[in-house]
């Protein structure tokens, strides 16, 4: 297989969504902010939407479900990142920090 | 038959290992940058990269979103919340207890292989997909998706306008409450 039909291939889009999955997992065991965690999440995301969209051109019976599919992912995953934006606005204001560690209150 | 390398064909594989090496690049700057704002310029490569590659699996309409919600929507919001919420101070790197970067390392790891295995050891051959008079399948264009937007998915299309509402106000409300009057 040479490497510039890697295009033409379902696997080349399945490894790399997998790929973009496991990277944002680590990032969000490994990232210590939620800025940092909500990158992440974005990551594996996007890893989703590649693998709906491999899928659609390669294999899918009806030639849009995926594109519609990824276009409602990018929908969810704008307001996923307004919410916790705010959130994290929200929780900086009463910590002073966006570090998780720190943010270790309970209230009571 | 393999392309040379000068053909339209070998430039554009080309192009492509260049999307797949801006991705990976721009996703590890994400999860690996010291400071946020660098981390987010990863995350815009990486969108950049993914918006190629969904340029090659044939839907240019879905790259353009791609690059118009997430590198210029979703990425400059969260500039903005970090020039709002990171203090100078917190750029210490994951400084870190040896087991969770063995369980961080391992537990995607294990994930990863799983699903390279899967996607390896499967047989995708393909599905018959639903032919046009010509005998072609049919391409999947942007009057496709509107026309698929408008008839099969429809409530689904108004149930995502009504959840961006809710976001819109939910985030407002939430990022206000306890601001003091001035």
């Amino acid at each position: 297989m040479n490497a510039l039909q890697l295009s033409n291939e379902l696997n080349t889009y399945l490894i790399l969504g997998a790929l973009l999955f496991a990277i944002g997992v680590y990032g969000m065991v490994r990232r210590r902010t939620f800025i940092g965690m909500l990158i992440s999440a974005e990551l594996v995301l996007s890893g989703a939407s590649v693998n709906f969209m491999a899928f659609n051109h390669f294999q899918a019976p009806g030639p849009v479900t995926g594109q519609v599919f990824t276009l409602f992912i990018m929908a969810i995953a704008a307001a996923e990142a307004a919410i916790a934006l705010s959130i994290i606005i929200a929780v900086y204001r009463n910590y002073r920090s966006i570090d998780a560690d720190e943010v270790a209150d309970l209230k009571g | 038959m393999s392309p040379s390398l000068l053909t339209a064909e070998g430039l554009s594989g080309l192009l492509f290992l260049g999307f797949i090496a801006i991705t990976l690049l721009g996703a590890l700057i994400a999860t690996h940058a010291e400071r946020l704002i660098r981390s987010v310029a990863g995350l815009a490569l990486c969108f950049l990269g993914v918006a190629g590659l969904y340029y090659y699996l044939g839907s240019p309409f879905v790259a353009l979103m791609q690059l118009l919600i997430y590198v210029g929507a979703v990425c400059v919001t969260i500039i903005f919340a970090i020039m709002l919420a990171e203090n100078a101070g917190s750029a210490k790197a994951a400084t870190g207890k040896t087991f969770a970067a063995i369980f961080a390392v391992l537990c995607p790891g294990v994930l990863l292989a799983a699903l390279v295995e899967l996607a390896m050891k499967t047989d995708w051959s393909p599905v018959a997909r639903a032919t046009t008079a010509g005998g072609q399948a049919p391409a999947g264009s942007v009057a496709d998706i509107g026309i698929s937007l408008l008839t099969t998915n429809a409530v689904s299309f108004e149930l995502i306008s009504v959840v961006l509402l809710a976001a819109i106000v939910g985030s407002l409300v939430l990022a206000r409450s306890g601001r003091t009057k001035s």
